[in-house]
Order: structure tokens, then sequence, then C-alpha cells
């Protein structure tokens, strides 16, 4: 049944730190590898090796460059479905092949009753529905339904892929409905927030804001009022270049 | 939006059938057209029959059309489940309908009553159809009150073209219906203009900042894609082809899908008889070709939000 759960018991879903996400594509690839064997299995892929592949992935992950100047940075950004509260991917489905499980607010597609009529993929602002041309239907984010109950696996391995291989610890599984759950308490210390909260899809998945940069004081000190540096002029040659980065790393 | 070939067959073949339909009903109600055999089966076969084409045609792009059955069972949730029932439910009244005129030669009475059914559930079906579009928060210029009233507005006047044809090539006459016909393709017309000019005036909703949360930080822009060859979702969703051509294209709609029809649906009220009946049904096959770019300009046209991740500063 395509209409929403009024409420869902827990609130499964991720967090990701943008700050220590340093866009290895480690949770794709490890994404790809465990969901080709999975629920809705395979994932399938056109070409991989040649000059043309193609194929649908549940996690891609993204580059982005952010502000101008000394304030820019680069911030790696992973994408994947986001397990909505109130999503329109779900009411769009007209065969109830869209579902979002009442108890944990997974957001699946069962892929014995998808047509392939592509409307949930044109119903997410986040681009996160993928048609599988080969299957004939549309493949999503599982949130790793048959990893984190399955009693089959080693407990520190019923958590999701992505999170799994995750070699920085930039992503985080748990129940984002209890405020006490260490997903919840690391969103309010870091202020998580939703991607496209205005929208009105309600995310469960939240994102964690890249920090500060450490040299912001530096860099920012000739202009605010913090205590007058000596000013350096700027550098031209390599040496001196090695020369004020030397400076900027021993000042932090 | 990339534009599905087979939809666009499918609204634009449908839409025309579901408005002779209404035609159909409506004027054998009021007792303008005859209740003669051929002329009943000759306007439902047609009507009908572009239905199901259609219907059939929107089953194409599905992954798995010998599953479309499904699709009529998530009504009170999905609007294109919605369409399918009410596409459906159209063909009791209108086949009780055609029993009477084709069998009986009568379209009074309970025939009448069916008529006006099978009218009224096509215009149920062609505003579902306007509906899947205007409910898809994700793209603004589908999401606009004015998309399903364009859909009905352009079904009532391609089907009232081919209702003319039709008087027309059976040799009748009805000068009045050239009028509303030509008044119909008049009131389709500014209706898309209204559209036009709300999604050119509406300013953007979303930019690449919202999308990623970073715009707090600062200007964001794409560094590096996700991946080295476009996926499902740039094809589906990032198509932009006849964009920047999106003015021409206009003027080429309101020319062939409004303007020359409407011109020839008024040729049918001079007093040359030979020339009405060539002029009416020149009219139903140039807007057919002007509605099929209309709808497919209504895709390309569209934004979708999740192109923002790709890179697109706003949508």
């Amino acid at each position: 049944m395509t209409c929403l759960p009024t409420h869902t018991e827990r609130k499964l879903g991720l967090v990701i730190d943008l700050d220590t996400c340093v866009g290895c594509h480690g949770c794709a690839t490890s994404c790809k590898e465990w969901n080709t064997g999975g629920y809705s299995a395979p994932l399938s892929d056109t070409d991989p090796y040649g000059a043309d592949p193609d194929g649908a992935w549940l996690n891609r992950i993204h580059g982005y460059e952010v502000g101008d100047g000394t304030e820019s940075r680069t911030v790696h950004f992973p994408r994947s479905c986001l397990h909505c509260e109130t999503p329109d991917c779900v009411t769009v489905c007209p065969t109830g092949a869209s579902f979002k499980r009442a108890e944990d607010g997974i957001v699946l597609v069962d892929p014995d009753l998808c047509i392939g009529c592509k409307l949930c993929s044109w119903a997410c602002p986040y681009g996160a529905r993928e048609y599988d041309p080969s299957h004939g239907v549309m493949k999503k984010c599982t949130l790793c339904v048959d990893r984190i109950y399955n009693e089959h696996l080693a407990p520190e391995d019923r958590t999701p892929a992505c999170v799994r291989a995750c070699p920085t610890g930039a992503r985080h599984f748990g129940d984002l409905g209890d405020p006490n759950s260490k997903v919840s308490q690391l969103v309010a210390e870091r202020g998580g927030f939703d991607l496209l909260g205005a929208f009105g899809y309600k995310p469960v998945n939240k994102y964690l804001p890249p920090r500060s940069r450490r040299d912001a004081r530096t860099v920012g000190a000739d202009t605010d009022t913090a205590p007058q540096k000596q000013k350096i002029a700027a550098p031209t040659t390599a040496i001196e270049n090695l020369f004020s980065w030397v400076d900027r790393a021993l000042s932090r | 939006m990339h534009p599905a070939y087979s939809v666009i067959l499918f609204t634009t073949a449908s839409g025309t059938g579901y408005g002779l339909l209404v035609w159909l009903g409506v004027l054998s109600a009021i007792g303008t057209l005859p209740a003669s055999r051929w002329f009943g089966f000759t306007g439902l076969a047609l009507s009908l029959g572009l239905i199901t084409v259609g219907l059939l045609a929107s089953t194409f792009h599905l992954g798995h059309p010998e599953r479309a059955w499904r699709a009529f069972s998530q009504w009170r949730s999905s609007w294109l489940s919605r369409e399918g029932v009410a596409a459906v439910a159209t063909y009791v009244p209108a086949g009780l309908f055609g029993i009477g005129w084709v069998f009986l030669e009568r379209t009074d009475g309970v025939f009448a009553l069916f008529g006006l059914i099978a009218a009224a559930l096509a215009l149920v079906t062609v505003y579902c159809t306007g509906m899947i579009y205007a409910s898809l928060r994700t793209i603004r210029q589908w999401h606009q009150p004015l998309v399903p009233w364009v859909y009905i507005a352009l079904a009532l006047a391609t089907g009232a073209m081919l209702m003319l044809a039709l008087i027309h090539v059976f040799g009748m006459e009805s000068t009045w219906f050239s009028y509303v016909t030509a008044a119909l393709i008049a009131l389709a017309l500014l209706l898309k203009q209204r559209y036009w000019a709300t999604i050119d005036n509406e300013k953007k909703t979303w930019t690449i900042g919202d999308a990623t949360g970073l715009g707090k930080h600062g200007q964001v822009r794409m560094l590096d894609p996700p991946h080295t060859q476009a996926n499902y979702v740039m094809r589906e969703m990032g198509y932009a082809v006849a964009r920047n051509h999106a003015e021409k294209l206009r003027r080429l709609v309101r020319l062939v899908a409004f303007l020359v029809p409407g011109a020839l649906c008024l040729i049918t009220v001079v007093p040359m008889e030979f020339l009405a009946a060539p002029a009416a049904v020149l009219a139903v096959l140039t807007a057919g070709v002007g509605v099929a770019v209309e709808r497919w300009l209504f895709f390309a046209e569209a934004e979708h939000v999740s192109m923002l991740y790709y890179g697109r500063p706003a949508a």
C-alpha cells in the first residue's frame, strides 16, 4: 500500500559527516558489492569496463567546491536515499511496489510488484532512485535491510555496508527517532541538517556540516579584530610557497 | 525531463479520443446528433480507438508492461493509478452508450444518460493525467495549478475538431459547433499562454546551496561528478534538448496547434460546402501534430530539482 504510515516505531537512517568524508567512494563500492547480491538483486551494469559504462548505483559521491579564495574548500558529498518520513516517491507509486515500513521507516521497492514506470524517480528531489534497465524495475538504497537484522552475520557486521566500509568513520547508522541514540546526539552536537528541508519530505538521514577551517584564524587575521600579526608579503617563488605553507602549518 | 515518446503519443491520441467522447455524449444528449447507426459507430470507434491506442502506447515505456494491471490498485494515493482506474471505468458507460446507438439506434433516455456519464468520466481521466504532472513538487514547470486545465482544454478542443470533421464528412453541418470549436481553441491557447507566462515569470525555487545544505558556507560549485558517464538520473531528469529553442517551438505550437486549426475550423462556416469537410479534417491533423510538439516541449522545459546535485545552479 502506497499510503504512508502515520507513525513509524523507529526512524532508522544514516548520519553523514561532510567534515570527515574524504571522497574515496569506498562506501559506494561496498554498497554495490553487497547489494548486487542482496535485496532486489542483482544491481546490473552494462559495459562496465568499456568506454561507456552504465549501471544502477544506490549511493553516489559528489565533489563540490564551496566558497571563494582563501576560504574555499572541497566538500565530498555522498548522496543516497534519505528514507524520508513523508516522501511522494511512495505515494505516487501506482502499484504498491514502493512502501515505507511502519516498524523502522525504511523505504523499499518490491521488485516483484514494480512495473518500471519511473514516476517515483520523478517524485524524488534527491535523485536517489535509479531505474535498472536490465530488470525493468527501480532500485534504491535499502538501508541494507538484509544486513541490519541478519543474525547469520557477526554483530559488528549488522550495519549498512557503506557504514561498515567507511575508512574515516564519516558514516553513522542508528535510530534517529530516539533522541538518546548515538546518532541523534551526534546530530544535536554537530548541528546536523536536512537536505532541502523546506521541500517538506522530512528526510530521516542527516548531514553534519564541515567544520570551520583550522587555519581560519590566520587567514582572517588581516581583516578581523584578532591581534595583528606580522604581515608576510605574498610568496612568489616555490621556496617561499613552501615556507609560507610551513608557517601556516606551524601556526595551527 | 526526458520526453517518453509513448507518453506523448498516449496523451495526444487519448486526449483527442476522450474529447471526442465528451462531445458525442453531450451533443447526442441534447439531440443535435443523428441517432444513425453508422454515424454512431464511426464516432465511437474513432473515439474509443484513439483512447485504446493511447492506453496501449502508454504501457510501452514500462519496464514490465505485463504487470500494468497492478497499476489499478493504488488509487487512494497515486494520480497515475487514478488515471488508470478512470480510463478503464470510462469504457463501461461508453460501451452501453455505444450499444444503444449502434444496435438500437437510440441516443435518448437511459442511453443519453450513459453518454453523459461516459463524457464525465472522460473528463475525470484527462484531469487525472494532468494531475500526474501537476502533483510533482520536484518540477516547478509542472507543479502549476493550470496544468490539468490545459490538458482538459486541449482534449476538449481537439475532440471538438474531430467531432466537427465527423459532422462534415457525414455531409451535415453545424455552424454553431464550428464557433464552439474555434472558441475552445482560443480558450486553450489563452490558458497555454497564461501557463507559459507563469513559468517564465516565476523565480526559481531551489539553489545548489539549498540542495547540498552548503550554501551558508559560500557559493557552491560542482567539482567532481560521481561518475565519468551520464547515469539514469542525468539522462531522465537532465534532458535539456530543445530548451534553448523553447521560444521558437512555442511559436510553432501557437501556429500549428492553435492558429491554423482555428482558422480551418472557421472555414467550415463559409458557404462553400466542398471546402468544409477537407478543412475540418486538415484541422484535426494539424492540431494533432501541434499538440504532440506542445507535449514534447512540456517535457523539455521541465527542470528537475535533482539536477542541482549535478551542478545546475538553480531549479
